[in-house]
């Protein structure tokens, strides 16, 4: 914990409101749920569209549900979806990348050339035809994104390991007869730790708002369940009224992956901050 | 060296290189082609079925199937399929129950009419903050600008469009919320009603640009030379305009071409919610109704596009740096 203080304390201001904000939502996807005030898809209002009151802290959406709470189950979707998604990309990539670093060869050239093909289509096209071809359950909505930014991992995971391969520790490991999963896991992976995690926190971020811009599509998350995308295609019939209903869950995002964003600016070194 | 030697050189010098990176993108783009022909026909049901419904009985499947080429070979497909797009036509829509070539063709201008105006405006600004933060390095508007750019990086293209529409349509009622493009309409009517979508749009591609051209150009400012002219005794004015520019000029130029690319994922969303009669609004509704070759065609268009902004981005670097060429 104490080190965790020590962490923040030495983020310039804008990291540590970035990481505020992605804490809060992760906080948010855990508890929000247990504390949301209605059920989740009950009619509570029979305003639609109403503005903040002691009732509804942020209104009701076009339905007469209560705002607040969809937002707390939206966030836990939008969230644990990307997260998990995330996670698999970069496992995936990564183990692949390090395959081909340390065996080289043929199995480089062929993963290589493999992932040159896939970065190449760009990521929502790709997306789109995955949806197309499979459906989006919650499932295939983790897969998909998944899939699309497997590519871009392994890329940036294979350009590390390969530099680190180079080296002399892990030559001198590799006289010493280890095996490649040692020279993987023990050697290469923990010294490409810090580059990796800050890859998997933009990964994170690109998988949010490609999620979320599927479910605006229509094409994302499915009722009876919602996202925050859904959350602003369902009322986006309230937009001429400016209603908390739609603004709230795009607000939602919007803090979510710029806070991601300054945390992850803020652990770039000095001079290769852009 | 011969590129030192005359331009007509240099670029017969480069002519190789740059027909190898062709080479490469081609390749690369075929490849492409059989994966989204593989993902597009995985498909557990296939067109047949969708065709005809639930009610359909085997034998019909099957004869429809058959009409449709679907009990042949997957190879020999993807060949026709290949041969068909190459040849600019890609089959028949099977929900609109014409050419996607026609539909393509009605759709196509708009987009590019669409990503065209959004670079013009886009381009200009983007090069201003980003040569601005750049020579600022470090100081207040740097770090202002700096978060400003990676804010809006990370916010959702359709925040950037409903608060627009909120603004604009709603509370100022400037501008409308839906973008009709008809053949008669006047050049100014058609500018008001793509105006929330170019500058949606600008939005987006804007801030990837100005970070990327800051990158660019910050990196020439650490370059042995520009110490060397400061040593000299040169205003920063001098050094900036005068030997870090004309460096910077081709890496500047890549950075734009490969932000260009951001106006893809961008121009789905914006075309979707403005109605947008353009090809990006065409694939969602391609996905929606589950529309295979339109699907296909729409992909393939979209990648080749990328693949092309890439190679010219690639070329221009390679243009722009001699050592480069040596590889």
């Amino acid at each position: 914990m104490s080190r965790f203080v020590a962490f923040a304390r030495s983020l310039p201001l804008s990291g540590r409101i970035g990481l505020a904000l992605v804490l809060f939502w992760l906080v948010t996807a855990i508890a929000g749920p247990l504390v949301a005030p209605y059920t989740v898809g009950a009619f509570v209002d029979y305003e639609v569209f109403s503005g903040a009151s002691r009732r509804f802290w942020l209104g009701s959406d076009y339905l007469g549900r209560d705002v607040l709470s969809r937002l707390l189950w939206g966030a836990r979707y939008t969230i644990f979806l990307a997260l998990g998604a995330a996670l698999i990309a970069s496992a995936t990539g990564t183990t692949l990348a390090l395959l081909a670093a340390i065996k080289g060869g043929w199995v480089d050239e062929l993963l290589s050339r493999a992932m040159d093909t896939l970065i190449s289509i760009p990521s929502k096209i790709f997306a789109l035809v995955l949806v197309a071809a499979f459906g989006s359950s919650l499932g295939l909505l983790m897969l998909i994104p998944a899939i699309t930014y497997t590519p871009g991992n392994f890329r940036i995971a294979r350009a590390l390991a390969m530099n680190l391969v180079a080296l002399d520790f892990v030559q001198v490991a590799q006289a010493r007869g280890e095996g490649a999963v040692h020279i993987a896991l023990r050697e290469v992976l923990p010294n490409m730790i810090h580059p990796w995690l800050a890859d998997l926190g933009l990964r994170f971020v690109f998988i949010v708002l490609l999620l979320s811009g599927l479910s605006f599509l229509g094409l994302g998350v499915q009722p009876p369940y919602a996202d925050l995308g859904s959350l602003v295609r369902e009322n986006i019939s309230g937009l001429p009224e400016g209603a908390l209903a739609i603004l709230m869950p795009a607000v939602a995002i919007a803090t979510l992956t710029v806070g991601a964003n300054l945390v992850i600016d803020a652990l770039k070194p000095v001079e290769d901050r852009t | 060296m011969a590129a030192t030697a005359a331009p007509r050189s240099a670029l017969v010098g480069i002519m190789p290189l740059v027909l190898r990176r062709i080479g490469s993108a081609l390749l690369t783009l075929f490849l492409v082609s059989a994966v989204i022909f593989t993902i597009s026909g995985l498909l557990p049901g296939d067109a047949a079925q969708e065709t005809l419904g639930q009610s359909a009985t085997p034998e019909q499947v099957a004869a429809l199937r058959h009409e449709m080429g679907l009990d042949r070979p997957a190879l020999t497909r993807y060949a026709e399929w290949l041969e068909g797009i190459v040849q600019g036509d890609p089959g028949q829509s099977l929900v609109a129950n014409m050419p996607v070539r026609d539909i393509i063709a009605e759709r196509l201008p708009n987009s590019l009419m669409l990503a065209g105006i959004t670079a013009l405006l886009a381009a200009p600004l983007a090069l201003s903050i980003g040569i601005v933060s750049a020579i600022n390095r470090g100081g207040t508007l740097d770090r202002t600008l700096n978060i400003a750019t990676l804010s809006m990086v990370a916010v959702p293209e359709f925040l950037v469009a409903t608060i627009g529409v909120l603004i604009f349509s709603v509370k100022l009622l400037w501008l409308p919320s839906i973008a009709l493009v008809s053949d008669e309409a006047t050049w100014g009517e058609l500018l008001r009603s793509i105006a929330l979508p170019v500058l949606t749009l600008a939005v987006v591609v804007m801030a990837q640009m100005a970070r990327m051209t800051r990158a660019a150009v910050a990196d020439q400012l650490d370059r042995p030379y520009v110490e060397m002219a400061r040593l000299k005794g040169l205003t920063f004015r001098r050094i900036v305009l005068s030997h870090v520019l004309p460096n910077a000029i081709g890496p500047i130029i890549n950075a734009m071409a490969l932000s260009l690319s951001y106006l893809m994922g961008g121009a789905i969303i914006v075309e979707t919610i403005f109605n947008f009669p353009g090809l990006a609004s065409l694939m969602v509704n391609a996905v929606t109704s589950r529309d295979m070759p339109l699907l296909q065609a729409c992909a393939m268009i979209f990648c080749a596009a990328y693949l092309m902004l890439m190679l010219f981005a690639d070329v221009v670097a390679i243009l722009a740096n001699p050592r480069l060429r040596a590889q």
